[in-house]
């Protein structure tokens, strides 16, 4: 373990090295921000409408009683999807889909020798392949969930007005009331880290990939379940240090 | 010219090269030859710095280049164009962005100014017009051919060549084989090239290095090794009974 991890941080020091052109780096940043974040607007928008209604739903029927206002349930969805449901859930999600794309691509190269030709070239492959995926991550993941709380508050207010648990007016005054600022740093603080170690984390294990078509499909498993249980560690860790 | 001075690598518990010293001739082409296992591959990433060799020195005009850290590295490696197995194209580029992505990152030449140059680089190997196909798009011949128009674009002094005859068939080999001999005697390249085709070694094979259980078992050209009495050299060179028979003629 200590290996490996001594492995990932000099990968990630050699990925951070002066790029030989900044211009070709710079066009692969916006390749990946491109692949990254519009890639994946998609899949967040359907996951982040539902579970924006299922939430609210849930809070409205477990909080059912007369002496509690209705409008709770736009504060709590609110709060919920702004701490919890955008950034964790969000960025689970994005280890699936942008991970381990990241290492089966990286991987693949590996094995086919497209990475010994970075090499024999003079490229300092770590720095072209891994850090404009860094970069890319750690600047769309917090965009991809801005639009996540948006949409899954949207989504809180759909439910409202398609099941009628809750009257979307109570809903929207829940929303409004109570708003702490604290609460989307913290989702912004959580979408970085979790931006830097889903995309760190695959790009390391495919980058030490050997063998061939097995092990790409292996190191792109191995680096979505690791990147997912340090994205649920660091969730942990972040909650406690900053709230 | 690049020299060898007593590589050994090991893999674990395992001796790959065991000691090997050569030096190889300037504007001609250099052969290593061997049976499977013998260690020509991983003499040829030795070579290149793939790999970093256990022991031993890889000397580049004079220069000692596994004794060099990475950034020291690079203005050697501007000088090196390589042709690998499976020709190592980078999918997601088309066939002109691949032999302009080195002329990108080390030269200031103007977009019009990289484009002449890879237009002439696959005029060069008869690919011309293709430049906007993609890897997946080409054939296992024209790969190769890409491959050493990328290979060639920086005008390299030193050019590799990792068994440029697998999986092409007899003819498209034999027109891979004559393009690389053209490319080193017009360039005056020096080039390396691993191999266990005989139609390569005895076409040309200017220099010719066997290796053997990661030794180097024989040096001398084309025209010594039919007349070689080195028994381990014969039972390779002359596996075949085209071979015997070729030999026999002689």
């Amino acid at each position: 373990m200590f290996h490996s991890l001594g492995k990932y941080i000099l990968l990630l020091r050699l990925s951070f090295r002066k790029p030989e052109k900044f211009s070709v780096y710079w066009a692969e940043v916006m390749r990946e921000m491109v692949s990254v974040g519009v890639g994946s607007l998609g899949i967040i928008s359907i996951i982040s409408v539902f579970i924006g209604a299922a939430t609210t739903i849930q809070i409205a029927f477990q909080l059912s009683s007369p002496l509690v206002p209705r409008s709770i349930a736009g504060s709590i969805g609110r709060d919920t999807t702004i701490l919890e449901f955008s950034p964790t859930i969000s960025s689970l999600v994005l280890a699936g889909r942008v991970g381990s794309s990241m290492a089966s691509q990286i991987g693949t190269m590996r094995v086919t020798e497209q990475i010994d030709a970075l090499e024999i070239m003079g490229v300092n492959a770590p720095g072209y392949l891994i850090s404009p995926k860094v970069i890319a991550g750690v600047t769309m993941f917090p965009i991809l969930v801005i639009v996540s709380i948006a949409l899954g508050i949207g989504g809180g207010w759909l439910a409202c007005v398609l099941s009628g648990d809750v009257s979307p007016a109570d809903y929207l005054a829940g929303v409004h009331g109570g708003f702490e600022g604290l609460t989307i740093r913290v989702a912004l603080v959580k979408a970085i880290v979790f931006g830097f170690l889903i995309t760190s984390i695959c790009s390391y294990q495919g980058f030490y990939t050997e063998g061939g078509a097995l092990e790409v499909g292996q190191s792109a498993t191995k680096g979505v379940v690791f990147s997912c249980v340090m994205v649920l560690f660091a969730d942990l860790v972040i909650t406690r240090v900053m709230l | 010219m690049i020299e060898i001075k007593d590589i050994y690598k090991t893999f674990g518990e395992n001796a790959v090269l065991k000691g090997i010293s050569a030096k190889f001739k300037p504007g001609k082409n250099n052969l290593i030859i061997g049976g499977s296992g013998s260690g020509k591959t991983t003499l040829l990433k030795c070579i290149v710095g793939l790999h970093e060799p256990t022991k031993g020195d890889v000397i580049f005009d004079g220069q000692n280049f596994t004794a060099m850290d990475f950034e020291q590295k690079v203005p050697i490696r501007t000088h090196i164009g390589m042709l690998f197995q499976n020709s190592a194209l980078f999918d997601s580029m088309t066939v002109e962005e691949n032999i302009m992505f080195p002329l990108n990152l080390f030269t200031n030449q103007t977009h019009a100014e990289k484009l002449d140059r890879a237009n002439f680089c696959l005029e060069r190997v008869n690919l011309k017009g293709k430049n906007k196909l993609y890897p997946s798009e080409l054939s296992g011949g024209m790969k190769k051919r890409v491959g050493i128009a990328r290979a060639i674009s920086m005008q390299p002094k030193y050019l590799f060549v990792d068994e440029p005859n697998s999986g092409l068939d007899p003819k498209t080999s034999i027109l891979i084989d004559e393009l690389i001999n053209e490319l080193t005697e017009e360039y005056q390249i020096t080039t390396v090239i691993v191999t266990h085709d005989m139609n390569s070694v005895m076409g040309i094979g200017d220099h010719i290095i066997f290796l053997h259980q990661g030794k180097k078992w024989w040096e001398g050209t084309k025209n010594e090794i039919a007349h070689t009495d080195n028994k381990e050299l014969n039972d390779f060179v002359f596996a075949s009974k085209f071979m015997r028979a070729a030999k026999a003629r002689l």
